[in-house]
């Protein structure tokens, strides 16, 4: 008897795949037998792994990322890699080479990014579970937009080799499902200290959900409720603390100053970590090859000119620019120290309150191709860039809808306390089911 | 004057010293058995190509670096052994650049906050001994290896071996103290010695050490040297730098600040300006990785002897001449080797191996390494025991190290004296000689009689020649002497 | 705020090409994020943090590396082993 196989071959209306594997071997374990959708920036090895971009076109890595392995070691069938945003780099899932996923609520719709396919896969029932990455929320937006549960996990929970790199210091692998409690199980599985990754931390989540909010304090930043976001989406979003309210939690207003600099500090250190991450692709060693007849320069700059899209394109330059002679104390030196600021502010609060709570996205999935202003698309980010700027974990759980869409409530918590954010979410959930 | 343009080598008008600046940055691999980041080996050398990589030093996409606890270890040996200061933090950095050989168009090195600072040397300086500042010590990874196809003067395309990439690098930056292209070439022997004393470094290894230079004329612009990948290269690169500036002053022209290479095969220093010039590294901290905090690492380091305190002990314990200790000790494997072989008090020893065996293994370009000490020990009991002369010495040690050169071994030495009809010549033969030399030099011997001892100098030498240098002088002297005056009766 | 000049630097730093149609777009783009960035010139500097997590090392033991086949499996540009690359001189 060989190995058992899932059968996997489902109609992808929403172009939330860019592989799949019709028939995806398993192992006995955990998971056994169930099918996950791994976002397509996570090495699997002898599956393509293209990031969404044209630049690692056919490119299979020959190792399998930290997650990737313990998915499989634990049962799970790798039945694909999903779209996504170019590198991560948007909101959207529109930035990718391959063609934006569709919204599975409304295909009219982006689905959020930059883990969009593997939301709409989850979404639309094609998989339980899927693996997303989130650098400045996107597993959290994707997670919103398509009314699924997704978490950002304390940074140095999960491992990040083989995850290829967009912003090191700010992103995390973590799990996305329809329902907290496979999340939960995900999470079991991937967490845990990674001797490959000197980040990680010894961790591991082994945890089952419960509902536990009774006595905890909730902090509700005001900046959460402020210019920007959509009244409607704040009002579903009130409604569901008051949920929280009704389990026992006892809500308390507070104040995050440092949300001033926070978008600015994270596109600074973002772009600067990623022009340096994705220098290395010219073409010499995977990707489609370099024209090695010109003299190297040259032929570097074209074969990244054509192998990036605008997006990537820009924030490479955005980020070489920022640390380039002259400029990096204005930009880099000083998106630190904001960065200090938003952690310090995460303490402050974090010693009066045990969660904090707040909308996920500041609107529901607006219509595809309506954002084409860079800077009014990274503006979506504010809510969610926080939690990555402080490394604390966030979870977006469904709480209602505005006009038929989706809208997700973000609740963090302090560093290594997963659980307890989990916890919360799940409250959230049963209380709602209830 | 054009950007390429290579000066002529001119004579210069004072003597080359004087008021010159030197600052050297040396780069040394540190001799681990894996990689910096990786658990690849180190031992690359005899492979083909792209053999000795993983996911990590090819800089696949998702690849994560690990600091090797033995390249903090070994770095710290060495700061402590120029004396630095051990700063409580330290962390790594990315140097981004593009490259070819440059796998993930970065570079994991050290910026702003190094492993080590604030250190100093010990070195025989033009005027007696000198203390040369060491500026920095820091750790960082080797690139990959580029062969240039398609003809030398304009290749096609570049073929690129990752092997390298990853290997385990020492920096070690001077304050500009040198002052003298022959001080520089001191202060890089201790930096061997001292390395290869410590353990962390085998200079034997091919393009193991690299170095650039920053050479000035007093009141003029710096200059960087780069590309030097020789001890002897640095010398010369440094000479004809300094040469060329000092021509460039005398016509009444400014040197300008630039970076130029060296051309090993050539001797010279070539203008290297081009828009690529202008590097903008855009460093910030690795954030892969997590700050380091050794100093309590560096205090509890105990270092070894190091080449000045085996100096003096070999000046005490085996006797050797000041000049002497200072030639065994400059290179560990010497030092070990004359351990090896000489007993204590026994000056003669030093001799044969500072003096000759040196320069034997230099004429051939052959290392101590491949000399078997047993054979060098017996050689030179040979010699104490009277069953060879120096003369013979010489020579059996001249056979040995050709067919070491040869084919990497050789006979004993005792086999090749009696192999080369090499022993010393009894007294038998002695009195037979000169016999036969009284017999032929009728009117010499007669001369000698009548008192004039030019005749006997003349007589012996005729002994040795027959002798060809293979008997005891001293021997030949007392049997010619003993055959004149039986005639002379 | 940067102009198309110094847009073109950077692409060039970043070696990343870019077309002269693209320059006026990419600058003004630039220069509103850029504008959007000012905010941060308002912070003061400040020390540095101390680290939660230092002092991660591995131990120096030699792990096998990938079969020479496997690390060029991603390239057709190869020859006797070595990697294709353009010229660099």
């Amino acid at each position: 008897m060989g190995t058992p196989t899932l059968h996997f071959s489902p109609k992808d209306r929403y172009n939330a795949f860019l592989t799949t594997v019709e028939d995806a071997p398993y192992c006995e374990g955990p998971l056994s037998g169930r099918g996950v959708a791994v976002k397509d920036n996570i090495s699997t090895a002898g599956i393509e792994t293209t990031c969404g971009s044209l630049i690692l076109k056919g490119y299979t890595p020959p190792y399998d990322a930290h997650v990737v392995d313990l998915l499989i070691r634990a049962g799970a069938a790798i039945v694909g890699k999903t779209n996504m945003d170019e590198f991560g780099m948007g909101s959207t899932t529109e930035q990718s080479a391959f063609g934006p996923t569709l919204n599975p609520r409304d295909p009219k719709r982006v689905p959020g990014g930059s883990s969009g396919g593997s939301a709409a896969a989850v979404a639309a029932g094609m998989v339980d579970f899927a693996l997303g990455s989130d650098t400045g929320g996107s597993i959290r937006c994707p997670a919103s937009y398509c009314g699924i549960v997704g978490l950002k996990p304390t940074y140095g929970r999960v491992s990040r080799y083989g995850l290829v790199a967009y912003s090191n210091s700010l992103e995390q692998i973590g799990p996305m499902a329809r329902t907290v409690t496979d999340l939960s199980n995900l999470m079991v599985v991937i967490s845990g200290y990674d001797p490959r990754d000197s980040t990680t931390c010894e961790r591991p989540y082994r945890h089952k959900p419960h509902p536990s909010v009774k006595g905890s304090k909730v902090g509700i930043p005001e900046e959460f409720f402020g210019e920007g976001v959509d009244p409607r989406v704040a009002s579903v979003v009130w409604d569901a603390i008051s949920v929280l309210e009704e389990e026992g939690a006892e809500v308390i207003t507070c104040s995050m100053p440092s949300m001033t600099y926070a978008l600015a500090a994270y596109y600074v250190i973002c772009t600067s970590e990623a022009s340096s991450n994705l220098a290395r692709f010219d073409g010499v060693r995977y990707g489609p090859p370099v024209e090695t007849h010109l003299p190297w320069h040259e032929a570097y700059s074209e074969r990244r000119r054509i192998g990036f899209g605008p997006e990537v394109r820009r924030r490479v330059m955005l980020g070489t620019f920022a640390l380039s002679s002259g400029y990096y104390g204005k930009y880099y030196a000083k998106a630190q120290v904001a960065r200090q600021m938003v952690s310090a502010d995460f303490s402050r609060i974090f010693n009066e309150v045990d969660l904090i709570a707040g909308p996920t996205m500041p609107s529901t999935a607006f219509p595809l191709g309506e954002k084409t202003d860079p800077l009014a698309m990274y503006l979506t980010d504010i809510l969610t860039v926080p939690a990555n700027l402080a490394g604390v974990p966030a979870i977006s759980v469904p709480c209602g809808e505005v006009e038929g869409m989706p809208v997700g409530l973000q609740i963090m918590g302090r560093p290594f306390e997963d659980e307890y954010v989990i916890d919360a979410a799940f409250t959230y959930e049963q209380g709602v089911a209830t | 004057m054009s950007g390429d343009s290579v000066e002529p080598l001119v004579t210069a008008v004072q003597p080359l010293g004087t008021g010159t600046i030197i600052g050297l940055e040396i780069h040394c691999q540190l001799n681990t058995r894996s990689k910096l980041f990786c658990g690849c080996s180190t031992d690359y050398r005899d492979d083909p190509p792209n053999t000795h990589v993983c996911p990590i030093c090819l800089g696949l996409p998702g690849a994560l670096p690990r600091v090797n606890r033995a390249v903090i270890e070994y770095a710290l040996r060495v700061a402590k052994a120029l004396h630095c200061e051990v700063p409580l933090e330290s962390e790594f950095a990315r140097k981004n650049y593009f490259y070819p050989d440059l796998n993930k168009a970065f570079q994991i090195t050290q910026y702003d906050r190094p492993l080590a600072v604030r250190g100093t040397l010990l070195i025989e300086g033009d005027n007696g001994e000198k203390e040369v500042g060491i500026t920095r010590v820091h750790v960082e990874e080797d690139p990959g290896r580029l062969v240039h196809k398609g003809g030398t003067d304009r290749p096609k395309y570049s073929l690129v071996d990752y092997n390298r990439a990853g290997i385990p690098l020492i920096e070690i930056v001077t304050d500009p103290d040198l002052r003298s292209p022959k001080e520089a070439r001191r202060f890089l022997h201790k930096i061997r010695a001292t390395l290869e004393y410590l353990g962390v470094f085998d200079s034997e290894k091919e393009g193991s050490l690299r170095v650039d230079a920053n050479v000035s004329i007093q009141g003029g612009e710096r200059v960087e040297v780069k590309n030097i990948t020789s001890y002897k290269g640095v010398e010369k690169a440094l000479t004809f730098e300094v040469t060329r500036q000092r021509g460039v002053i005398r016509r009444g022209q400014r040197v300008t600040r630039e970076t130029r290479h060296f051309v090993e095969a050539r001797g010279v220093t070539t203008s290297s300006r081009s828009k690529e010039e202008e590097q903008d590294y855009r460093y910030f901290p690795e954030p892969d990785l997590r700050p380091m905090r050794v100093r309590d690492w560096s205090d509890a380091i105990v270092l070894p002897e190091l080449p000045d305190a085996r100096r003096t002990r070999f000046i005490t314990q085996y006797g050797c001449s000041p000049e002497h200790a200072r030639t065994l000790t400059g290179e560990l494997r010497i030092a070990e080797f004359f351990e090896q072989v000489a007993d204590p008090g026994a000056p003669a020893t030093a001799t044969w191996v500072a003096d000759t065996l040196i320069g034997e293994l230099n004429y051939r370009e052959m290392s101590v390494s491949s000399v078997p000490s047993s054979y060098f020990r017996e050689l030179m009991q040979a010699l104490s025991k009277g069953e060879v002369t120096d003369h013979c010495a010489v020579e059996v040690l001249r056979s040995l190290l050709d067919q070491l050169h040869a084919k990497g071994t050789c006979e004993s030495p005792l086999a090749c004296v009696a192999r080369l009809g090499l022993g010393k010549a009894g007294e038998e033969i002695a009195a037979t000689v000169a016999a036969e030399v009284i017999c032929e030099n009728e009117r010499a011997v007669a001369d000698y009689h009548s008192g004039k001892n030019e005749a006997f100098n003349f007589l012996i030498g005729q002994v040795m020649r027959k002798t060809k240098g293979r008997a005891d002088p001293a021997a030949l002297n007392r049997a010619l002497k003993e055959a004149l005056d039986m005639r002379g009766e | 705020m940067v102009n198309e000049r110094e847009v073109e630097h950077i692409a060039h730093l970043a070696d990343i090409g870019i077309e002269k149609g693209e320059l006026e777009e990419f600058t003004s783009q630039f220069n509103a994020i850029l504008d959007y960035f000012e905010v941060l010139d308002r912070i003061k500097t400040a020390d540095r943090e101390d680290p939660t997590l230092y002092n991660v090392f591995r131990e120096d033991e030699v792990t096998p590396s990938l079969p020479q086949e496997a690390v060029l499996e991603n390239t057709s540009q190869k020859e006797e082993g070595f990697f294709r690359a353009p010229r660099v001189m």
